[in-house]
């Protein structure tokens, strides 16, 4: 588990990235769900986390792939891999980032 | 429509091909490529693939899944030789004759030569075997390599060059690079990016020849100077491939004159990516040869011209550790508005910086360097403003 900031502090509509490796980027949506995907687009180098949010999809800055924040999956070219998603709650205001490969070794 | 033919087997004549399927077409297929390679993305060829951070498969735009969804009939290492409007046909270099209904021309460009190029140790940077060919020559050891050109291929590679261990001279005939794209003013931000990185620019100056006889030994400049090279990458721009085109009754300037939907002359026959002048304007963008192919497509199965391309341009650079991102439409007179980040020694500081080009009052064209947030909200702007300001759809 990998604390992430306070609630308070990552407004709707704003991103995070967690300098984890590989880094992953913590969205928080206009409908005030969070979500936490892998940070570097599958097509080519470039950091979701700045990229264009959009409802539960993410355009990337850089060539403007798509990914749906639920699933990881890319919703148009250029991109056709997903992203891996991973767990995100709140506790005490704090938001806690949980990897995908944290849970399964916990499993 | 029973059979469309796509002649150009890279980004946009996939691009095509996915649209033609995408928009409910489920006649016959061909798509004609003059490289014998399964369609490939360029522009990490002179960054990520040259430094050897990225190899060829990361290059593959599909894969075997899409292409067999796709249900083409593919003609890889095959040139289209000419274009006759009637039927129409499309005939190949081996002597093929394709009968079809609908044309899709992809074809490109090509990297400008220089005159005595042929020098072993002269390169260009344009294909999948450019590249492999290059980066073959630059893993002995530490090389003297010249760029000639300080466009944005120039500058990529020999920012490659450079992070990896050769000395690097840039050599642009102009006195700035880039400044027919960003204007004097930020093309002058961005040369500074060479010089940070310690690779010599020389500007003002053409090549007045290369010297050596099998290989090439230097690069002498029209100010007399002479470089002394072990490596020369030539990056002075690129041609559209249209010398099969000539002849076919299409209009010719260029590129393929289009109209603002990518249709040329004949409406059975359309244009996209490098290759095509579309509503006057050819861009060598990767995004318009993503974006062309949708409309073009529409039109084709139309017949006529019933949608037009109307992205507001686009383009992006990575070199020496900065991503430069422009877009938008600048003109020369236009006033440039630092409007995010600071300068530092004429160059980018840390951080970045989001530069505006004004004109009247509005944002013609923005450009920034390492802001990707604040520049796609801006790029987003000049896109809504390019929609309000004209009409999508031709009645």
């Amino acid at each position: 588990m990998i604390p992430v900031c306070r609630l308070e502090d990552l407004p709707k509509g704003e991103s995070f990235r967690v300098e984890t490796t590989p880094p992953v980027a913590v969205f928080h949506t206009d409908d005030g769900d969070l979500y936490a995907i892998d940070d570097t687009c599958t097509h080519q180098d470039a950091s979701l986390s700045e990229g264009w949010l959009e409802g539960c999809l993410v355009e990337c800055p850089l060539h403007a792939a798509s990914f749906d924040l639920r699933t990881g999956e890319p919703t148009c070219l250029p991109a056709r891999r997903p992203v891996r998603t991973h767990r995100v709650t709140v506790d005490d205001g704090f938001i806690h980032l949980h990897l995908v490969a944290e849970e399964g070794t916990a499993a | 429509m029973r059979t469309v033919t796509i002649v150009g087997a890279s980004l946009s004549g996939l691009y095509a091909a996915r649209e033609l399927r995408a928009q409910g077409y489920d006649g016959r297929l061909v798509i004609v490529g003059d490289e014998p390679h399964a369609p490939y993305d360029r522009p990490p060829l002179s960054k990520d693939f040259l430094t050897g951070r990225a190899d060829e498969t990361h290059l593959a735009l599909t894969d075997a899944e899409e292409t067999a969804q796709l249900g083409a009939e593919w003609i890889l290492g095959v040139r289209a030789r000419a274009l006759d409007a009637r039927g129409p046909t499309v005939l190949l270099d081996d002597g093929r004759a394709l009968s079809t209904d609908g044309v899709v021309i992809a074809t490109g460009a090509s990297a400008r030569r220089l005159p005595g190029d042929t020098l072993d140790g002269v390169h260009t940077l344009r294909t999948l075997d450019d590249a492999r060919a290059l980066r073959e020559e630059l893993t002995p050891g530490p090389r003297r390599v010249v760029v000639i050109g300080g466009g944005f291929i120039g500058a990529e590679t020999a920012s490659s060059c450079s992070s990896l261990g050769h000395s690097v001279t840039v050599v642009e005939a102009a006195p700035l690079p880039l400044v027919p794209q960003l204007g004097a003013e930020m093309a002058a931000v961005c040369a500074a990016l060479h010089r940070r990185a310690g690779v010599e620019l020389v500007t003002g100056t053409g090549v007045a020849g290369l010297r050596g006889t099998a290989r090439v030994t230097g690069v002498d400049l029209t100010d007399g100077r002479s470089l002394p090279a072990d490596v020369v990458i030539v990056g002075i721009g690129a041609v559209p491939n249209t010398a099969w085109l000539v002849g076919s009754a299409l209009a010719l300037r260029d590129g393929v004159v289009c109209d603002d939907g990518c249709v040329t002359s004949l409406p059975q026959v359309v244009a996209v990516g490098d290759v095509a002048g579309v509503g006057g304007h050819r861009a060598e963008h990767w995004t318009s040869a993503t974006q062309q192919p949708r409309v073009a497509v529409t039109n084709l199965l139309a017949g006529r011209t019933a949608e037009t391309a109307l992205a507001v341009p686009y383009f992006w650079s990575d070199q020496y550790g900065a991503r430069i991102q422009f877009a938008g439409r600048r003109r020369d007179g236009d006033a440039v508005r630092l409007a995010e980040g600071e300068l530092s020694d004429g160059a980018p500081a840390e951080g970045g910086f989001l530069a505006r080009y004004e004109r009247d009052g509005r944002t013609t064209a923005v450009l920034a360097v390492d802001r990707p947030r604040p520049f796609m909200r801006a790029r987003r702007e000049l896109a809504r403003g390019a929609e309000e300001g004209q009409t999508q759809s031709v009645p």
